[in-house]
C-alpha cells in the first residue's frame, strides 16, 4: 500500500500506470475528436478577420477573461462565478499534477506547501459554491434562467448535473488527499474539504483508506475526462472557448461588420448572395460565439425586446443556433448543411424585432456579439425580398427622396425657416456643420429640437450651417436593417456633400446620425453630439442658465442607446443638467450603459412587432418609479417613443418628456415654447 | 402558364406632393419621383406567386417611351422573366382605349393564358383591363383580391365589393383580371436587385411589328382627352362648426352626405 | 341628341340612391334627351324595383332573366350590349360594379368611356366637357369626351344630388334578352366577420384616438359607424392600449386608407397618424382641445367632447336614414 503512487497500485489486476495511461489517451483522443468535429463548421463558415491589434486583444483577455470584468454586474451570480473561476485557475496546476501521479512514480507536488494550502481552500470554496449555486438554481430560481415554453424544456436539471460533477471532482480530490493524510497521519489545512474528510476517516482502517485512496483517484480521473469530453456538448464548453471568444471579440464600437470580410464594397455586386441565409453564412467567430454561450440569461434579461414580450430573446437566439449546429454537425455521423435559418430556426418577426440597442453585447461576460448577426440575417432577408410591408414603404421613400417619410428633398430645410446658413455650394461656407438628419428635419414635433439646437450653436458663437436639401438620411438604420446597398448610396451622397461644404467639425443632435458619422462613415471631420458642445460651454463658464421654472419637478436623464451605450457619452448630458440651477435630478435604476432602450429609432419606428407591452411604456414606468416627473433625453427617436408611451400609459399630466437641447434652450432664455406645451398636455415645466 | 402583366409608370403619390404648377394648368412636374403604379406591383407579385406554384413565366409590359423602361426593369428585378416596351411615335396621346388597342395587338401576336393589370392608376381611369378583355373577347373581373388555380383551365377568384365583402367567382382561362392592392405582400426590391437586371435586354415593339392601324391609336384616335389640371375647391384649415350640438350634428350630416361618406 | 340610359343598381327589391342621382346627371347633360332607366334582374325583386322607378323615370327597360338574379357584370354587359342602341350615353354609378361593367361595355358599344365623373360642364358640339379628379383628389381636371359614337360614363355617387321633380308616371317595358352565358360565373358572397374588418375598404371612417378615454366608449364610435355604413378605425395609442385590434390602426406603422370621409375623434393629429391618410379625404375633426394640431389639417372642426357629440350625430344619422342600428 504505497500511498504515494497510484501508478504503482493495482486496479483489478491492471497496474495503475497502464490503466491511467489508457484513460488519458482515450480521454484526450476523445476530446480531440470532439473538438475537431466542433471545428468543422468553423472551417466551412465565412471568413472573419480577427488577428489585428494583438496587444489590444491581450488587454481584453486580462480585463474580461482574467479580470472577469463583466461578471459583478449581476453581483450574486457574479461573485460566485469570480470565486469559482479563481478557484479553477488556482486548481489548474493541481489538476494536471494529479493526473501525472497516475502515470509517474514520483509524487512531487509543485508549489510546495504554500500552494498546497491555497489550493486546498480553493477546492473547498469551489465545492461550497457548487452547493450554493445548486440551491440558488433549484430553490431561488432566478427569473433569467427560466425557459419560455416555446424555447424548450427547463434546464435546471442539466445545470445541477454539471454543478454536481464539479463538486464530485473537488470531493474526489479532497478524499484522495484525506485518505493519504489519514494513512500518514499528516495534517491538512484546517477547515478545508480534505480536512473534513480526514476527520470523517478517523476510524477507518488502513484497508479502507487504501481503497478510498485508489477509488478517489480513479473517480477524479474519470470525472476529469468525463467533464472534458462532456463540456463541448453544452454550456460548459465556454470553459474552453471563452479565452478565444474574448480574444477574437470585436474591437470596434458602434459599427457593423462589412457584408463580406473578403469582398470589397465595390465588388459586392458580383456576389450572388448577400447576408446570412444558411448556417454556413455565419462567420467562424459567430459560430464560436454560439459555442461560447454560458446560458447565463443576462442578455435576455437586459434586452428590451425580450422584456416587452417580443419574439426575440438573445439568449435563445444563440442557443437555438448552437443546438442547430450540434444537430447538423454531430460528433458522430455525417454533417449536413444548407437549411434556411429564417422560417425554420428563426421567425422573421424575431429578426426584425431587434432595436440594435446593444445591451446584450454590453452585458455578455463572454463578449458574444449579437448586432452583427442580426444585421447579417436582415441582409439575407433583404436579398430575398422578404421585407415586411411596413418597412418597404420607408425604404422606398429613402431611395427616392432620401428620407423615410417620402417628403420632398427641397423641403428638408423648411424647418429652419430663416437665418440658418445653408451650405449647398452657393458660396456659403462655415466652420461647423450641423447635421440634422431626417426626423428632425421633417417631423413637426422634432423640428423643435432642430431649432433649439441651432439657437444653442448660435449662442455658443459657432460658425455653423446645415446642408439643407443636399442632406440625405444618414442611413444609420438603413444599414442596421440590412439594406447595405441603399446605405452605401446615402453615405456616398452625404460624404460628398460634407466634403464639398469644407466644414472642419460636425455637430448633431441625433445620436443615430452621431453614431453613423463617427463609425459608419470614413474620413470625415470630427463629430460631436450637441450635449458635448453644451457641456464644454458649461465647463468654460461660457453659458449661464436660468433656474427651472418649477422647482418641484424631478428630472431624470434617459441615456439614448446610440449616445450612451454605443458611444460612452454618459457624463456630458448630466453635467449640463446639473448646471441648471434648481434642477433636481434622479437616476433611474437602469441608467448609463444599463439604460433601457426607448423602443428603437430610425426604421424601428415603422416596424410593428408582436409584443405584450410597448418598450417605451416600460421605460416611462421606470422613470416614474425613480420618482421623476420629467424625462430628459437627447435623441429625437427617444423623445418620440417616450412621448407616445406617456400617452399610452395614461400618464399625461404626471410625467412629461423633453429633449436636452429644448430644455437648455429654454433655460437660456425664459420664454414659453408651444411645442413643449403640446408635448406635456399643457402643463408648463 | 404564360402570364402578362400590364404595368404603368406613374408619379408616386406617397413620395410626391402633387400640386398645381404656377400656371395652374398642369401639375408641377419638376420634382416628381416616378415608380410603378402600386396596384400593378401587386399584380406582378401575384403573377410571380402563381408561376412559382404552377410553373410558367411572367412578362411585364408597358406602353410608353424610354423613361418607362425603368419600371419594367424594377419588376424584372422582382422576378418577372421578360419585359417588353411597346413604343412608337404613333402611340403618343392615346387614351385608355388606345392603350388597350395597342396591348390587344401585342397579345394577339404572342398569346397569354392570363393577363393582369392593376385596378387603377393614380392618373388613370380603371379602364384598360376591362377594355382589353372586351377587345380580346376574354372574360374579365375587376378588383380581384384572391386567385386560386382550379383544374380544367379555370380560376376561382374573389372580388372586393362594398363593405369589405368578397364576391366569389369562377372564371375561365384565358382571362383578364384587374388586381386590387392588398391581394398579397409584394416582395422587396432593393437597389441591388435593380442593378442586377440593369443589362438585361428589353425589346421595343413598335406599330409596324404589331400590324396596328395608326388610325386606331394615338392622339387623333382618342375619344377622351384631358384638357388641363386645376385646383379642386377646398378650404384651408378647419372650418369650425358653430351652434348647438344638434345644429352642428345636422350640418355635419349634410356634409357627410355631400362628400360621399354615406353608404 | 343621343338617348341617355341610366343603369339602375338595386338590392333586395330596393332601388339604390344612385338611381335618382343618375337622373340628375342626365338632366345636367341634356334635359331634353330621351331618358331611360335600364334595370337587370329577376323575379319579384325586379318587379318591385321597376314599380318604384316609375315615379322617377319616364321609361324603364326591364331586362328580366334568371341569370341576372345576381348582378354578374359580365352577364349584364352582354345584356346591355344587346339592347342599348349604338350612339347612346349610358350612365353607371362609379362603384365596384361600375368599374367591373363599364370599360368592357364601352368597347362592346364602340363608345367612349370616362370613369368617376364629378361634374358635367356641358356639351360642346360632338363632345361633353366633364370634370374628374386625379391623384386621389388632389387635383381636378377638365376632360373632353367625344360622344359622337356614344359614351359610357361612370358617375361618382354623391356628386349629382337628386333634384326635386314631379313624379314621372313612367312606363315599364320588358325588353327580351337572348341566351346569356359568360365565362365568369358568380359563386357566392362572403360577408366579413366583425373581427375581419378591413378599414381600407370603407368610404367613411370614424376614427378614435386617446380622447376615447376608455375601451367601453368605443361602442359610441361603433354606433355612429354603423349608422352611416362606415367602420371604426383608430390611432396607435388605442391599439397599444389594446382597446382595438391592430387591423384598425391608421398611420405610418398601421394601415394606409383612402376614405372619402375621415372623422378624427379625439385624435390629436400626429404626423405618424396622418401619414396613413391618403387620397385627400374630407376630414372632420372632433376634439375637446381647440388647439389640437388636427384642426390645422381638417376640413371642418367641432370643438366638443366626442363622448357627448358622437351620440347626437348618430341619432341624427339614424333619423335621416331610417336605418336600424346593427
Amino acid at each position: 500500500m504505497d500511498f504515494d503512487s497510484p501508478a504503482r497500485a493495482t486496479y483489478w489486476l491492471i497496474q495503475g500506470r497502464i490503466l491511467f495511461i489508457a484513460l488519458y489517451v482515450l480521454g484526450t483522443a476523445c476530446f480531440a475528436w470532439i473538438v475537431a468535429k466542433r471545428l468543422t463548421p468553423l472551417r466551412r463558415a465565412r471568413k472573419d478577420f480577427r488577428l489585428d491589434r494583438p496587444w489590444m486583444r491581450i488587454e481584453r483577455i486580462l480585463q474580461y477573461w482574467l479580470g472577469q470584468w463583466r461578471h459583478p454586474r449581476y453581483w450574486g451570480a457574479g461573485i460566485i462565478h469570480v470565486l469559482i473561476f479563481a478557484g479553477f485557475l488556482i486548481l489548474a496546476m493541481r489538476a494536471f499534477a494529479l493526473l501525472i501521479f497516475g502515470v509517474s512514480n514520483n509524487l512531487v507536488m509543485p508549489g510546495g506547501r504554500a500552494y498546497g494550502i491555497v489550493r486546498d481552500y480553493a477546492a473547498t470554496v469551489v465545492f461550497a459554491l457548487m452547493i450554493v449555486a445548486a440551491i440558488r438554481r433549484t430553490i431561488f430560481k432566478p427569473q433569467r434562467y427560466r425557459v419560455p415554453a416555446r424555447f424548450g424544456k427547463d434546464r435546471t436539471a442539466g445545470a445541477v448535473f454539471l454543478l454536481a460533477l464539479i463538486a464530485v471532482l473537488m470531493a474526489a480530490d479532497g478524499l484522495f488527499d484525506a485518505a493519504r493524510a489519514a494513512a500518514h497521519a499528516e495534517s491538512l489545512p484546517h477547515g478545508s474539504l480534505s480536512w473534513a474528510f480526514q476527520k470523517g476517516l478517523f476510524f477507518a482502517s488502513l484497508q479502507t483508506l487504501w481503497a478510498l485512496y485508489l477509488g478517489a483517484y480513479l473517480l477524479h480521473g474519470l470525472t476529469f475526462f468525463f467533464l472534458l469530453c462532456y463540456r463541448p456538448f453544452g454550456v460548459q464548453f465556454h470553459v474552453e472557448t471563452s479565452l478565444f471568444s474574448i480574444y477574437f471579440a470585436k474591437l470596434e464600437r458602434g459599427t457593423l461588420k462589412p457584408v463580406r470580410w473578403d469582398v470589397s464594397e465595390a465588388d459586392l455586386d458580383q456576389v450572388k448572395s448577400l447576408g446570412v441565409k444558411t448556417f454556413e453564412d455565419f462567420t467562424w467567430k459567430h459560430i464560436l460565439d454560439f459555442y461560447s454561450c454560458a446560458d447565463c440569461g443576462r442578455c435576455s434579461d437586459q434586452c428590451p425586446s425580450n422584456t416587452a414580450g417580443r419574439a426575440l430573446s438573445p439568449r435563445f437566439f444563440t442557443l437555438k443556433a448552437r443546438d442547430y449546429c450540434y444537430q447538423h454537425y454531430p460528433v458522430l455521423g455525417r454533417s449536413g448543411n444548407g437549411t434556411r435559418l429564417v422560417g425554420s430556426l428563426y421567425s422573421e418577426d424575431e429578426i426584425w424585432s431587434c432595436t440594435t440597442c446593444g445591451s446584450c453585447e454590453a452585458e455578455c461576460p463572454l463578449l458574444i456579439e449579437y448586432i452583427d448577426k442580426i444585421v447579417d440575417l436582415r441582409r439575407g432577408l433583404i436579398d430575398e425580398g422578404k421585407v415586411p410591408q411596413s418597412l418597404q414603404k420607408p425604404l422606398k421613400a429613402l431611395e427616392s427622396r432620401g428620407n423615410p417619410y417620402g417628403k420632398l428633398e427641397k423641403k428638408r430645410a423648411d424647418w429652419a425657416a430663416c437665418g440658418i446658413r445653408i451650405l449647398n455650394g452657393n458660396g456659403n461656407r462655415a466652420d461647423t456643420l450641423y447635421f440634422v438628419d431626417s426626423i428632425t428635419s421633417y417631423d413637426e414635433r422634432m423640428q423643435a429640437i432642430g431649432r433649439a439646437t441651432a439657437r444653442i450653436l448660435g449662442h455658443a458663437g459657432l460658425d455653423f450651417g446645415i446642408l439643407g436639401a443636399c442632406e440625405r438620411d444618414s442611413g444609420h438604420d438603413v444599414r442596421r436593417f440590412g439594406e447595405e446597398m441603399l446605405f452605401l448610396s446615402l453615405r456616398e451622397h452625404n460624404a460628398e456633400a460634407i466634403r464639398a461644404s469644407g466644414v472642419r467639425r460636425i455637430v448633431t443632435a441625433d445620436p443615430h446620425a452621431f453614431n453613423a458619422l463617427q463609425h459608419d462613415y470614413r474620413d470625415l471631420p470630427p463629430v460631436e453630439h450637441i450635449s458635448q458642445v453644451i457641456a464644454r460651454e458649461v465647463e468654460a463658464g461660457a453659458v449661464r442658465f436660468e433656474p427651472v421654472a418649477n422647482p418641484d419637478d424631478v428630472y431624470t436623464y434617459h441615456d439614448p442607446c446610440y449616445l450612451g451605450r454605443h458611444n460612452q457619452v454618459f457624463d456630458e448630458p448630466r453635467k449640463v443638467l446639473d448646471a441648471i440651477p434648481g434642477l433636481k435630478r434622479v437616476e433611474m435604476r437602469r441608467c448609463r450603459d444599463r439604460s433601457f432602450c426607448c423602443g428603437g429609432g430610425g426604421l424601428a419606428l415603422f416596424y410593428e412587432p408582436k409584443e405584450e407591452e410597448r418598450i417605451g411604456v416600460k421605460r416611462v414606468r421606470m422613470a416614474a418609479e425613480a420618482g421623476a416627473s420629467v424625462i430628459v433625453t437627447a435623441c429625437p427617436f427617444c423623445l418620440t417613443n417616450i412621448e407616445d408611451a406617456i400617452k399610452v400609459a395614461g400618464m399625461e399630466g404626471t410625467i412629461a418628456a423633453i429633449d436636452l437641447a429644448e430644455l437648455v434652450e429654454k433655460q437660456l432664455e425664459p420664454r414659453l415654447h408651444e411645442s413643449v406645451l403640446i408635448s406635456r398636455g399643457g402643463r408648463q415645466i | 402558364m404564360k402570364i402578362l402583366v400590364c404595368i404603368r409608370r406613374v408619379p408616386d403619390t406617397s413620395e410626391n406632393e402633387i400640386e398645381l404648377n404656377r400656371a395652374g394648368n398642369d401639375i408641377e412636374r419638376d420634382d416628381l419621383v416616378y415608380s410603378v403604379n402600386e396596384p400593378d406591383n401587386y399584380a406582378v407579385e401575384e403573377a410571380l406567386q402563381i408561376v412559382q406554384k404552377a410553373g410558367g413565366e411572367v412578362t411585364v409590359i408597358t406602353v410608353g417611351g424610354e423613361e418607362d423602361e425603368e419600371v419594367l426593369r424594377r419588376e424584372m428585378a422582382m422576378g418577372a422573366h421578360h419585359g417588353v416596351l411597346l413604343s412608337d411615335d404613333s402611340f403618343a396621346g392615346s387614351d385608355g382605349r388606345g392603350i388597350a388597342t395597342i396591348l390587344k395587338a401585342f397579345v394577339e401576336k404572342d398569346g397569354y393564358d392570363l393577363i393582369l393589370t392593376g385596378v387603377q392608376a393614380e392618373d388613370g381611369g380603371a379602364q384598360v383591363g376591362g377594355m382589353l378583355a372586351a377587345m380580346l373577347d376574354y372574360p374579365f373581373a375587376s378588383l380581384v383580391t384572391s386567385i386560386e388555380l382550379l383544374e380544367g383551365g379555370k380560376l376561382q377568384i374573389s372580388r372586393e365589393i362594398e363593405g369589405g365583402s368578397r364576391e366569389m367567382n369562377e372564371i375561365d382561362l384565358p382571362c383578364v383580371l384587374s388586381i386590387q392592392t392588398g391581394i398579397n405582400e409584394p416582395r422587396y426590391v432593393g437597389m441591388r436587385g435593380i442593378r442586377q437586371v440593369a443589362s438585361v435586354p428589353i425589346p421595343i415593339v413598335g406599330a409596324s411589328e404589331l400590324d396596328l392601324e395608326p388610325a386606331l391609336v394615338g392622339a387623333a384616335a382618342a375619344k377622351v382627352r384631358r384638357l388641363d389640371y386645376f385646383a379642386p375647391p377646398a378650404g384651408k384649415g378647419a372650418r369650425i362648426l358653430q351652434g348647438s350640438r344638434e345644429e352642428i350634428a345636422g350640418e355635419l350630416f349634410e356634409l357627410l352626405k355631400a362628400k360621399g361618406g354615406l353608404n | 341628341m343621343p338617348r341617355i340610359f341610366a343603369y339602375i343598381v338595386h338590392k333586395d327589391g330596393a332601388v339604390d340612391d344612385t338611381a335618382l342621382e343618375l337622373r340628375a346627371t342626365a338632366e345636367r347633360i341634356d334635359s331634353t334627351a330621351v331618358l331611360t332607366a335600364v334595370v337587370a334582374g329577376w323575379g319579384a325583386e325586379l318587379d318591385a324595383v321597376c314599380e318604384t322607378l316609375r315615379a322617377s323615370y319616364p321609361e324603364i327597360w326591364k331586362l328580366s332573366h334568371e341569370c341576372l338574379a345576381y348582378p354578374n357584370a359580365e352577364l349584364v354587359r352582354k345584356a346591355l350590349a344587346e339592347v342599348v342602341p349604338r350612339g347612346s350615353i349610358v350612365l353607371v354609378p362609379h362603384s365596384h360594379f361600375g368599374v367591373d361593367l363599364s370599360p368592357g361595355l364601352s368597347i362592346d358599344l364602340d363608345a367612349a368611356f370616362v370613369s368617376d365623373v364629378l361634374e358635367i360642364e356641358g356639351l360642346e358640339g360632338p363632345s361633353l366637357k366633364l370634370v374628374r379628379q386625379e391623384f386621389g383628389g388632389v387635383v381636378s381636371t377638365h376632360v373632353r369626351c367625344d360622344i359622337s359614337t356614344g359614351a359610357v360614363l361612370n358617375i361618382r355617387p354623391g356628386a349629382f344630388p337628386p333634384l326635386d321633380r314631379a313624379p314621372a308616371a313612367g312606363q315599364v317595358r320588358e325588353v327580351p334578352v337572348g341566351p346569356l352565358t359568360a365565362r365568369r360565373r358568380y359563386l357566392s358572397t362572403i360577408v366579413p366577420e366583425s373581427g375581419d374588418v378591413d378599414i381600407a375598404k370603407f368610404k367613411m371612417l370614424v376614427s378614435v384616438g386617446r380622447g376615447i378615454q376608455d375601451p367601453e366608449n368605443v361602442t359610441i364610435a361603433q354606433e355612429l359607424a354603423d349608422a352611416v355604413g362606415g367602420a371604426v378605425s383608430c390611432s396607435r395609442p388605442v391599439v397599444d392600449a389594446k382597446w382595438m385590434d391592430k387591423s384598425r390602426q391608421v398611420g405610418s406603422s398601421g394601415k394606409t386608407v383612402k376614405p372619402k370621409v375621415y372623422m378624427a375623434c379625439g385624435i390629436s393629429g400626429s404626423f405618424q397618424h396622418l401619414a396613413g391618410l391618403k387620397g385627400n379625404p374630407f376630414i372632420v375633426a372632433v376634439n375637446k382641445n381647440s388647439k389640437a394640431p388636427i384642426f390645422r389639417v381638417a376640413d371642418v372642426g367641432i370643438v366638443d367632447d366626442l363622448l357627448e357629440f358622437l351620440p347626437v350625430l348618430t341619432t341624427k344619422a339614424l333619423e335621416e336614414r331610417g336605418v336600424p342600428a346593427k
